[in-house]
């Protein structure tokens, strides 16, 4: 169990580096900006072309992405203890399914204005959220098993309403919509309402984060140690799906952010919430920043959906971090 | 001085117990003191496990109430309830890899405010929890690559550490070699004796409950059962109908040993 010291540490450490990932994403683009010029353009010094760059392009689009980025992996951290399985992810219960039927369906009937789509994702995410929890709460049992299956079930159910939106959709929507599919802050201009979700679901997460202790070790015991586990469970599923929904609402469904930050976190640092979800909005936040800066620059003035960078960076470090953790033998 | 000795920690009051429609267990008054041991036998899916979550409080009675110290779970709430009562599992699920240090001072959790993080004494009182069950110097080592009866034994540490006034222990002997079955049942008498917990615990082998307990609850399944102080409870007749098997009891000095016929 990680002292308190060592966890301000930590996360000292990874808020410099989420830092540096805000600052970099900041400076780099057609018009790279050296720190000093960065700086200048942030406190409103400096020519009006690159104050315009980086406070009207780079820095909403920046914010974004790390609100994203951090929505996706503490979404991810709560569905993994609420399922009590490491490999569980933010849209394994059919949240981005229903986000992505939304906003497709939003794209195929025309909607122009990007408000218009994220309202749309807005309202399928929760659609999602409200239908998988009716189904698996029916009878008031509300057993792991049948909510993990219920969700699989709606997510393969939303998965097909999208192939089929796919299918009959005309040649010049189809780019949008698989962008969007894939993951793409390129529309991201509104930084502040993923921004605030965040920190307000950070909030009521570490409110919770010892009892979230005794929840990943199992419902029974953490009932014997005093947690009240029907209230918790309910607190977590309704939690990391409206995490989910602000995130998927404004960046698509990104994918491997949710699933391996997590992961690596918990691998680096071990499995105390109360250090993994900080660390894991504060990483997960970086990589998506760093991602979605990669995703612009590398082949531009093309640009990349974001999903497919998160996962071409997250792959071999996970596979590194995997390799070097001691083996463990099941007894 | 007297009245408090004689405090009652866990007491049912027409208790009634039932799983999937079916009733384990029905009026059942119990009272366990300081010092109380409680052997529960039964044979297989007599309901002992239910009847155990019941008395923890992790569900409802069908009739009847179960108070610790006078209270019911209701008045208590979870929080004070699990200072007070601690229930050992059948089942250590470990879904996510942990030190068994980490998993033993999980047991601290009722003890702690919101957002208080482990102290150093919580840290000592679970190693001191280690080495009583014999782990002293595991607490670094991965739960996942501990054996089974090295995983039951940290259990049991983390329920130590939690220091309850009341131990419920549903098969606390499963897994563990002889040596660690002995020292275990020692360990909770000796908790009950010296420092007036009372423990109830679901055991398999009518001799270590007359050894090592003073009262027994002999579960017949379809809700019918026997309480009573250990000595006189426990015979020939009560046993073979128990286990629906022959017994035999064969005098060892003062004592004697049930053997299957």
């Amino acid at each position: 169990m990680p002292s308190r010291e060592r966890a301000f540490l930590v996360l000292a450490l990874l808020a410099a580096a989420a830092l540096a990932s805000l600052m970099q994403a900041l400076a780099a683009g057609s018009l790279a900006l050296p720190a000093g010029a960065v700086w200048d353009a942030l406190l409103g010094r400096g020519d009006g072309m690159s104050q315009e760059v980086v406070r009207g392009l780079r820095l909403p689009r920046a914010l974004a992405a790390f609100a994203c980025g951090g929505l996706l992996a503490l979404a991810g951290a709560l569905m993994q203890v609420l399922l009590r399985n490491p490999l569980a992810d933010p849209y394994v219960l059919g949240i981005s399914g229903g986000a992505a039927v939304g906003a497709l369906a939003a794209m195929l009937l025309g909607v122009g204005a990007s408000f218009g789509i994220e309202a749309a994702a807005f309202a399928g995410a929760l659609s999602a959220m409200l239908l998988v929890f009716g189904l698996a709460h029916g009878d008031g049992s509300w057993t792991q098993a049948r909510l993990l299956l219920t969700g699989v079930i709606v997510a393969a159910g939303c998965g097909a309403a999208v192939a089929l939106m796919l299918s009959v959709a005309p040649e010049h929507k189809l780019r949008g919509m698989l962008f969007w599919l894939m993951g793409d802050a390129s529309h991201a201009t509104d930084p502040w309402t993923p921004l605030l979700a965040l920190a307000a679901g950070l909030a009521v997460a570490l409110f919770f984060a010892r009892e979230l202790n005794l929840l990943a070790r199992g419902a029974q015991l953490a009932a014997t140690l005093g947690a009240n586990v029907g209230r918790l469970r309910l607190a977590l599923y309704f939690l990391a799906s409206l995490l989910t929904a602000a995130a998927v609402t404004s960046v698509g469904s990104v994918g491997f952010v949710g699933l391996v930050v997590p992961h690596l976190v918990r691998l680096a640092l071990g499995n105390d919430q109360r250090l993994l979800l900080p660390a894991a909005v504060l990483a997960g936040g970086a990589l998506l920043t760093l991602a979605d800066t990669l995703a612009r620059t590398v082949v531009a003035p093309q640009q990349l959906p974001v999903g497919v960078l998160t996962a071409l960076i997250g792959v071999p470090v996970f596979l590194f971090l995997l390799a070097r953790s001691p083996v463990r033998s099941e007894a | 001085m007297r009245r408090e000795a004689e405090k009652v920690l866990l007491a049912t009051q027409g208790l009634a117990v039932g799983i999937a429609g079916q009733t384990v267990v029905h009026g059942l008054d119990l009272e366990l003191a300081p010092g109380a041991r409680l052997a529960v036998l039964g044979r297989n899916g007599a309901g002992k496990t239910t009847l155990l979550s019941t008395l923890a409080g992790l569900r409802p009675p069908e009739a009847g109430e179960v108070t610790l110290s006078g209270q019911t779970y209701a008045q208590l709430g979870p929080r004070r309830a699990a200072q007070r009562r601690g229930l050992l599992l059948q089942h250590q699920g470990d879904a996510f890899p942990a030190s068994v240090l980490e998993t033993v001072l999980v047991g601290r959790h009722p003890h702690l405010s919101r957002f208080a993080w482990e102290t150093a004494e919580d840290a000592r009182i679970a190693r001191e929890a280690l080495a009583a069950v014999g782990l002293a110097g595991f607490e670094a080592r991965e739960v996942h690559t501990l054996s089974g009866g090295e995983r039951q034994r940290v259990a049991i540490a983390a329920l130590l550490a939690q220091r309850p006034g009341v131990y419920l222990l549903d098969e606390p002997l499963a897994h563990l070699d002889l040596n660690h079955q002995v020292a275990v049942l020692g360990l909770f008498a000796r908790l009950a004796r010296e420092e007036g917990a009372a423990v109830a615990m679901v055991l398999h082998d009518p001799n270590l409950a007359a050894r090592y307990c003073n009262q027994a609850l002999l579960l017949y399944g379809e809700g019918r059962h026997d309480a009573g102080p250990v000595d006189e409870l426990l015979d020939e007749a009560r046993l073979a109908a128990l286990y629906g098997h022959p017994l035999r009891a064969v005098p060892d000095g003062d004592r004697r040993w049930f053997v299957p016929a």
